[in-house]
């Protein structure tokens, strides 16, 4: 495999499939170390990494933090409330000040699109998305294709059904990249108003049909709607989307067998998913969150460019 | 107080000078031109090898004063103007307080002839505060010193409002000049929407705010038999909708911004707020489209919407900062680069672009053209040379241009406005 030689992580996009499978191969052998009594390597010893969340997040943010701990990293997480963001500083400024105290990979998310891209090409330490916009979020999409590869094997070939919200959706978008880059076929499913213009020009098919997917789909994602969405009134109500949207019981009679269930979290029981899908056989939710800090593991290791030291 | 320029090729809208002639200005107005002319005038330019322009005309500007003057003043406006060779400018009325009131006028009108480089005419609102809501007064307005009138920012979103305000302005004898976006359908977005805005996770502005508002506002000047100057137009379907309407004979005038007709929403990528501009910047086909439509006169001329902003206001996410970009010192540069080099238009072309039609649009009969008896207005441009854009070469307060660091070719040498030099290169 290619060595590693981005500085920063900003979208899967740019990225090569070996690129990813190098990610992917990576995160494999960090997995085992969360299942240790100890669960620590010193891989990042002295390496000091930034949170920095102009947006609120429980998961992700975590999930980074744990992933940084656990490679012996120091952390310092920033949260827009507590930073001088309220006062009026520019995000510029605010990075720029802690690129000021010598850090080492600042870890960002931000509500607008293109801040990740902004504070990469205007400071020196390694910058890693952790989810901008509507425009990417390549982690979430990497621990996607973790699991995936870890229950099939394989990407090449799959189906994947990616339904909800695509035009707000930042875990679609690098799903996408992901996903066709490896060899799967994508076919996204939503309400109109909420399909973004020229998306099939990713290679994405585009569905507003649930049944087209959920008949042959290997893999079904389901995107979170955020209600906050509605007040745009992008839909006549939330009860007509989970009729013709959400993923219940009943509406799984047709899929696969052995589909996939996924959902980045946090999910809107009733509306998007029912309970029982999300706790049932098929899904995989837990999973993605535990194989979230094994890629995160693997990222930030990368990225450090920390060459010489062996993953575990 | 006279001004003699020797050797000019003259470019007039229809004609370029066979052979190099002198132009003797006195108070103010063409005195006479003719093959040589023996004077004793106390100052002379010498102009061989370059060629004399009317002098150019910016129908859309923001000179951001009063309220705004952090960013640009009428008096750096009015610098960058000169240097980018337009003696004739027209600025906007969304400043704070808005231009809303002859008061005002008279103010921005005093401090620009106190300034004294260029030509300054203020472009009322034509609703109070830009509120969409009541009519300004008109003659009021007119009386000041206002040609025309627009809410440039925003449409008049209401459709009755617009209606009034036509039929008001036809009586009063002003240009209305409309800013083309349908506001619900623009409403907190960013840029052009298409592939590009939805790789980049950007909300989307489509293409239909703005042909919206140009097929209604068409419709409006035909049903009441009036004028509507459509001001920067972005795409390929509002060129589309002005052909049809000037094959009607609908009384519509249109101009283009060169950002427009140069620039691609491919520059977005780089998620360079500097290419955040309102209408945004759409793709390839949009651009042909608007050269196409200066060509054949579909649009009638080009105007920069030279929209000044500081650096610490563009130093915000893409989402947060302001639209707009300078233009006033790129313009002649853009227009000779992407234009006359690649044939779109020849110079008497360009001049009617950037200097005669406008002036009939607004009326201004004195101007537009280097003819004895007409204003002693010329820009004097070297047609050859090329030149890089600096941005600390900038004599705009405000340097949120994108074409920083680009070469253009056809650099204004001297700019000379009622007989007198208020721009000469060293």
């Amino acid at each position: 495999m290619p060595p590693w030689e981005r500085h920063d992580l900003l979208d899967l996009q740019e990225l090569t499939k070996e690129e990813i499978e190098l990610i992917l191969e990576t995160a494999k052998s960090f997995k085992e170390v969360s299942t240790r009594d100890v669960k620590k390597v010193p891989a990042l010893r002295g390496k000091t990494v930034v949170m920095l969340f102009f947006e609120s997040s429980t998961r992700t943010r975590t999930s980074f933090e744990l992933a940084a701990k656990r490679l012996s990293a120091d952390t310092l997480s920033l949260s827009a409330s507590g930073s001088s963001l309220a006062k009026g500083e520019s995000i510029l400024d605010t990075a720029k000040n802690i690129e000021a105290m010598n850090v080492d990979i600042i870890v960002v998310r931000h509500a607008a699109s293109g801040v990740p891209q902004m504070l990469a090409d205007a400071l020196g330490p390694s910058v890693i998305n952790a989810g901008d916009g509507c425009r990417a979020h390549p982690t979430q999409a990497l621990l996607d294709l973790f699991t995936i590869k870890e229950r099939f094997g394989r990407i090449e070939g799959l189906k994947v059904g990616i339904v909800g919200d695509i035009l707000h959706s930042r875990v679609a978008r690098s799903n996408i990249w992901g996903l066709t880059k490896l060899g799967a076929r994508v076919t996204l499913c939503g309400p109109a108003t909420l399909m973004p213009v020229g998306i099939e020009q990713t290679g994405a098919r585009v569905t507003y049909d649930l049944k087209d997917i959920l008949k042959d789909s290997n893999v079904l994602m389901v995107l979170r709607l955020q209600k906050e969405r509605q007040e745009e009134k992008f839909l006549p109500s939330l009860r007509e989307y989970a009729k013709m949207f959400g993923i219940n019981k009943e509406k799984l009679k047709i899929a696969l067998k052995d589909v996939l269930i996924m959902h980045p979290g946090p999910t809107n029981r009733g509306l998007e998913i029912s309970a029982e899908v999300a706790d049932g056989p098929h899904s995989v939710i837990l999973e993605q969150v535990t194989n979230g800090v094994a890629i995160r593991m693997a990222v930030l290791y990368l990225v450090a460019g920390t060459k010489g030291i062996p993953p575990p | 107080m006279s001004l003699f320029i020797k050797n000019a090729v003259i470019v007039n809208a229809d004609q370029i000078s066979a052979q190099p002639q002198d132009i003797l200005l006195e108070r103010g107005v063409i005195a006479k031109i003719a093959t040589t002319i023996n004077a004793q005038p106390t100052d002379v330019v010498e102009a061989s090898g370059k060629f004399v322009l009317p002098g150019l005309i910016d129908l859309h500007v923001h000179l951001r004063q009063p309220g705004g003057e952090d960013k640009e003043t009428i008096e750096t406006g009015s610098r960058a103007a000169a240097k980018g060779g337009f003696t004739t400018i027209f600025c906007m009325p969304n400043t704070d307080p808005v231009i809303d009131n002859a008061m005002i006028v008279e103010a921005i009108i005093k401090e620009a002839k106190r300034v004294g480089l260029v030509n300054v005419f203020p472009v009322g609102a034509i609703s109070r505060g830009q509120k969409g809501q009541e009519l300004t007064d008109m003659f009021e307005l007119k009386e000041a010193g206002c040609l025309a009138l627009s809410d440039d920012g925003r449409a008049v979103g209401n459709a009755q409002l617009m209606r009034l305000a036509l039929e008001y302005a036809k009586m009063a004898g002003l240009l209305l000049i409309e800013h083309c976006e349908d506001p619900t359908l623009s409403h907190c977005r960013v840029m052009n929407e298409g592939m590009n805005s939805t790789l980049l996770g950007l909300k989307g502005i489509p293409g239909a705010a703005e042909t919206v508002i140009v097929g209604r506002d068409i419709e409006l000047a035909h049903y009441l038999k009036t004028k509507i100057h459509l001001a920067h137009i972005s795409l390929k379907r509002s060129v589309e909708l002005i052909r049809w309407a000037k094959a009607q004979a609908i009384g519509v005038t249109a101009e283009a911004t060169p950002h427009h007709f140069t620039l691609t929403d491919d520059m977005v990528k780089s998620f360079d707020t500097k290419t955040k501009v309102n209408p945004p910047l759409r793709t390839p086909e949009d651009v042909e489209a608007l050269k196409e439509a200066l060509k054949d006169g579909t649009i009638d001329c080009i105007a920069s919407d030279h929209a000044p902003h500081t650096e610490e206001e563009k130093e915000f996410e893409y989402d947060q900062a302001p639209f707009g970009m300078i233009g006033l010192e790129t313009a002649l540069g853009l227009a000779v680069t992407e234009l006359v080099e690649k044939k779109y238009l020849t110079w008497p072309q360009l001049v009617e672009k950037m200097s005669t039609r406008p002036a009939r649009i607004v009326g201004l009969a004195n101007k537009g053209e280097i003819q004895e008896g007409k204003d002693a207005d010329m820009t004097i441009v070297d047609p050859q040379k090329e030149w890089v854009v600096k941005k600390e070469e900038f004599a705009s307060k405000s340097k949120n241009s994108p074409f920083i660091g680009r070469k253009l070719k056809g650099c204004v040498v001297a700019t000379i406005c009622g007989g007198k030099v208020v721009y000469q290169v060293n």
